[in-house]
């Protein structure tokens, strides 16, 4: 099992989404830069880590999106390569058009740190499907742009389609529909504002987000 | 478009130099400077720079220890935490551009302080603040709130740095003057700390970051004679902050620090180039030549007046070793930084600057260090108050009063400010803002040890009694640091004042100091960094003397550590420390009795040091539930914070032979501690308390879901709670 | 030739800095406010002087990178 995690000028939770991988899968994760051109054919697991890349300038990960990895991470996504990413991983995906919809500035207009409620939506995706009868699990939200938006379309084909994967037991920031995280429609792209990656730790936020990586690993 | 200034006696005032500084200046010189020279020796002799009016009396700190690897002096202080770990720390101001622009001032503050840390070497790992804000009903309030806030966490959170802690007080003292603290803690590894000192002659000087603009230049009067129509536009005197480049510059150091290609490095802070390549000069007894068409430059047509004094931020400068500058050019170059050798190390001793094929200063370096100014300013003591009896301070709706209190300006919680701040990143934080804790508390990453910091100072003790107001600050940092079990080990301190040219202000300053060297000493508990902040003050009117003490200390194994959380049903609450209804400058005496008056509690060193290191022998032994000093609004403030974070209720009985019922339940006596302990420690605690010469004893019961009291205290938590978070969102709404 | 975009939320999607801009307008007395929009405006230096090519090229920018399509909308003016 081979895990990489993308590295962008002013990612921030790159070392902390290193941590999680290695500590679910017992081996370095390989940290990319994003200059690279190509993901090694052997990985398994990529993850977009959260951060201000490129200092969110324009609109939070448009610049990063449109770096030469993120090309190849494109043409792999939709080859099925399992790809998750978190806070400004996320706004990255959405850039990308691999996952629907766009996020906005929190309707607080105020940055929101704080330990989260999520219900699981979908126990059964590739992200869950370790949670058995956990209905509700607790990940810490650090974002200001994480209003997530899509049209009603898309919004009621998400929901059909049992793409919505985690919903906000008490909406932050404004999301539509509570919806907290998603994935594409092959369910191998995730992505959320939530930090599953800073709840790994009794000590530090919790243990909940061990089982969220352990799904994913265990679903490769 | 610039022409030869003629140097008259009215640029020489504006440039805030006295007549005998400016003679010492042509005598050193031996001839009149040019305008250039004269803005270097007026920001290298400004106070900022040179401490004139503070330097002796710093000078009387205890900065030394058997922990202490480096002391002021250098960017920041370097403390050993064991294993090869080096902690790097400090705290500074950016009081006037927080208050001109809120939002920059605080952001640029974080910045700055975070690469005063990270420019010794040290990965920065945590950040706090220390605010004090006008009244809450003064019309600025709101907004320099909202923007200082916004600024930090906009700042903060971009680089990925936690904030997980500090203070935030109201006062109409700061009504015209606005204080925004900022600390940072880095982690490095004792042999890899980098410093300031040049060394060497012909090697190469590199300047990186950000380019130069024409940000926060000093002076905006004088310059007139040398700028053209336009210079409104072009001169921009707030600096605003880029997070981005700080993150950049941040990854890019880490990685060149790794290597042994940095012979000494300086961030350019206040007065940018001309103090950190005097400094790096001064230190390493070199000379240094910089060649400023080379300088990376933003704008146009810039003078080397405007080079020199620009304070545009995210910039450093360093002495590479000869060979390796193509290592270092690669290494910035991948972070796409601004990099260019900017000039080198010399054998004269002087500063040389060459612009536009001219030599446009040619000065000696040691003068602007050595000769610069160093006044004794006449200080007079602060008179003493009278004491004030408890007795006759009426206490006679106890359920009013406690509502009433933890719905006050100082008390009620700040979760509409740490909400806003990223607290968790980099995941080794243990504990912040979020538990209402005395300290927080950061792991040291891969490891089973922490840090624990706090920021503190109680200004309105400082006001009535400087020394005993100096002497609290540093002692509550110590006793905020044992709640957590911690080791303290140092202080950085930031001392805000009023103009020191006033000999009652002065007279503050020199209290303080005085005071709070006397708790280092007696807490073998050393000043490494700091910085002094003078001339706060409006129309004559100055802020409180703040003194605020950022402390450090070391939780040497994660296995035992206590919070403000964690009483459990059952528990007993017990009270370590001397209650003798302490009311005189109390926050009860000033929110519910409206009196700004009255000596503040006295503080006894060596009380506090017993009583402190039992606390901490207790939570060692695993004893303690629970812990958390007495501070503002006395033991039922305390009292009440435990039980919020327990989210459980707790019965107080208050002693038969108590002192009177508002010195008992609000009075501000030190050396204090609330302790949650398990019933079946009591009897053990309480008797060792007791051969030890410490006054201890149960005086609650944690459980239900109210407040009581044999006083008839009968109110449910959740009507605490909700007064308590409410009343910062009102303000802010 | 210089090229001045203009990116806006499209008509619909909720801009809460928008509503935040109208209220506190409102509340500073300017009564005759009833709706705000907030949006970003780029200008572009561009060489040459073929206005249709610029916009031709700015319009392509705008879909590749300066605007997200998905929220927002663009209008781009051309000044020689």
């Amino acid at each position: 099992m081979k895990t990489a995690v993308i590295v962008f000028p002013a990612s921030n939770c790159d070392r902390d989404a290193a941590m999680a991988l290695e500590k679910v899968t017992g081996r370095k994760a390989e940290m990319i830069w994003h200059r690279e051109t190509e993901i090694p054919s052997d990985i398994d697991f990529v993850v977009i880590p959260g951060g201000f890349s490129y200092g969110d300038y324009l609109r939070c990960g448009a610049i990063a999106s449109r770096s030469p990895i993120v090309k190849d991470i494109v043409a792999k996504a939709e080859k099925g390569l399992p790809v998750a990413g978190f806070c400004n991983g996320f706004q990255i995906l959405a850039e990308t058009g691999l996952l629907p919809g766009a996020l906005m500035r929190n309707k607080g207009l105020k940055f929101v740190c704080r330990p989260e409620r999520l219900t699981i939506a979908n126990g059964n995706s590739r992200y869950t499907s370790a949670y058995g009868n956990t209905k509700e699990v607790v990940f810490p939200v650090a974002h200001h742009d994480g209003n997530y938006y899509a049209d009603d379309k898309t919004l009621n084909i998400l929901e059909k389609e049992g793409r919505v994967i985690f919903k906000y037991a008490d909406n932050p920031n404004g999301s539509a529909r509570d919806i907290a995280g998603i994935c594409n429609d092959h369910g191998n792209v995730f992505g959320m504002m939530p930090h599953p990656e800073r709840a790994i730790d009794p000590l530090h936020g919790g243990t909940d987000g061990l089982t969220f990586f352990k799904s994913i690993i265990e679903s490769i | 478009m610039t022409q030869a200034v003629e140097i008259t006696s009215e640029i020489v005032a504006e440039h805030g130099l006295t007549e005998d500084e400016y003679k010492i200046i042509l005598d050193r010189l031996g001839r009149s400077p040019n305008l250039t020279e004269l803005g270097i020796f007026s920001v290298m002799w400004s106070e900022h720079c040179s401490y004139k009016s503070s330097r002796r009396h710093l000078g009387k700190f205890l900065t030394s220890g058997k922990r202490v690897i480096q002391g002021p002096g250098e960017n920041a202080g370097v403390i050993d935490i064991d294993d090869g770990d080096a902690i790097i720390f400090k705290m500074e101001s950016h009081n006037h551009p927080s208050y001109i622009e809120p939002y920059q001032g605080a952001a640029t503050g974080v910045g700055g302080i975070m690469r005063d840390v990270f420019t010794m070497g040290a990965r920065p790992i945590a950040l706090m603040n220390a605010l004090r804000f006008g009244e809450p009903s003064h019309p600025k309030t709101k907004s320099l709130v909202d923007g200082v806030v916004a600024g930090i966490g906009g700042y903060g959170n971009c680089v990925g740095v936690p904030t997980v802690g500090g203070e935030t007080n109201f006062h109409k003292g700061y009504n015209g003057n606005i204080l925004v603290n900022a600390m940072c803690v880095g982690l490095a590894r004792t042999d890899n700390v980098f410093y300031s000192a040049a060394k060497g002659v012909g090697n190469p000087i590199f300047y990186v970051g950000s380019k130069t603009g024409r940000d926060g230049i000093h002076g905006a009067t004088m310059a007139s004679a040398e700028f053209d129509d336009d210079s409104d536009e072009k001169r921009p005197t707030v600096q605003v902050g880029d997070p981005f480049t700080e993150k950049l510059l941040i990854e890019a150091c880490m990685e060149l620090m790794a290597t042994d290609a940095i012979i000494a490095i300086q961030d350019m802070g206040a007065a940018g180039l001309t103090s950190s390549s005097i400094e790096m000069a001064d230190k390493g007894g070199v000379g240094v030549e910089l060649n400023l068409d080379d300088v990376p430059q933003r704008e146009d047509g810039m003078t080397a007046y405007e080079m020199m004094l620009s304070e545009s931020q995210e910039r450093m400068l360093m002495v590479i070793q000869p060979g390796k500058e193509q290592l270092a050019f690669d290494i910035f170059e991948k972070w796409e930084l601004d990099v260019a050798q900017i000039g080198s190390t010399t054998d004269t001793g002087r500063l040389v600057l060459n612009h536009g094929g001219k030599i446009v200063c040619d000065i000696p370096i040691a003068p602007l260090a050595d000769d610069a100014p160093n006044y004794d300013r006449p200080h007079i003591a602060t008179p003493k108050r009278d004491e004030i009896n408890a007795d006759n301070i009426a206490l006679s709706d106890l359920n009013k009063a406690v509502l009433d209190i933890m719905g006050s300006p100082d008390i009620a919680s700040r979760r509409w400010i740490w909400e806003q701040y990223d607290r968790h990143v980099m995941t080794d934080t243990v504990d912040s803002s979020q538990s209402g804790g005395d300290a927080a508390i950061v792991r040291i990453h891969g490891t089973n040890k922490a840090v624990a910091i706090t920021t503190d100072v109680t200004p309105r003790y400082c006001e009535a009694d400087p020394y005993e107001g100096g002497k609290q600050c540093v002692a509550e940092t110590w006793r905020n640091l044992t709640c957590v079990g911690a080791d303290p080990i140092a202080i950085t301190d930031c001392l805000n004042f009023g103009n020191p040219e006033r000999p009652e202000i002065m007279g503050q300053f020199v209290g303080c100091i005085e005071g709070m060297n006397e708790a280092c000493r007696a807490f073998d508990y050393p000043v490494v960094s700091g910085n002094v902040s003078l001339y706060n003050e409006t129309n004559g009117q100055a802020i409180p003397p703040t003194p605020a003490v950022g402390g450090v200390g070391l939780i040497p194994d994660l296995d035992f550590y206590t919070t403000l959380a964690g009483a459990k049903k059952g528990d007993a609450l017990l009270l370590i420390g001397e209650t003798t209804g302490w009311i005189g400058s109390s926050l009860y005496l000033r929110e519910i009795a409206n009196m700004e008056t009255g000596a503040p509690p006295p503080v006894d060193l060596e009380q506090e040091k017993k009583h402190g290191d039992y606390v901490r022998r207790l939570i060692r032994d695993r004893r303690v539930h629970a812990a958390h000093d007495c501070s503002d609004g006395g033991l039922m403030v305390a009292a009440t914070e435990m039980a919020l974070a327990a989210d459980l209720g707790l019965n107080i009985q208050r002693p038969a032979d108590s002192c009177a019922i508002s010195g008992w339940y609000f009075g501000e006596d030190q050396a204090r501690y609330l302790l949650a302990v398990d019933a079946n420690s009591v009897n053990p605690i309480l008797s060792t308390a007791d051969s030890l010469g410490i006054k201890a004893q149960q005086i609650g019961t944690f459980g239900g879901n109210n407040l009581t009291s044999n006083d008839g205290l009968n109110i449910e938590l959740s009507k605490v709670r909700t007064t308590y978070e409410a009343w910062f969102p009102k303000l802010m709404s | 030739m210089k090229a001045i975009v203009h990116i806006g939320l499209k008509p619909g999607v909720l801009d809460p800095q928008g509503r935040a801009i109208a209220r506190s307008l409102t509340d500073l007395g300017f009564d005759s406010v009833t709706g705000a929009r907030q949006g970003k405006v780029i200008e572009l230096d561009i060489k040459g002087n073929d206005a249709e090519k610029a916009r031709q090229d700015v319009t392509d920018m705008c879909e590749k990178l300066l605007a997200n399509t998905v929220i927002e909308s663009y209008r781009i003016d051309i000044e020689n």
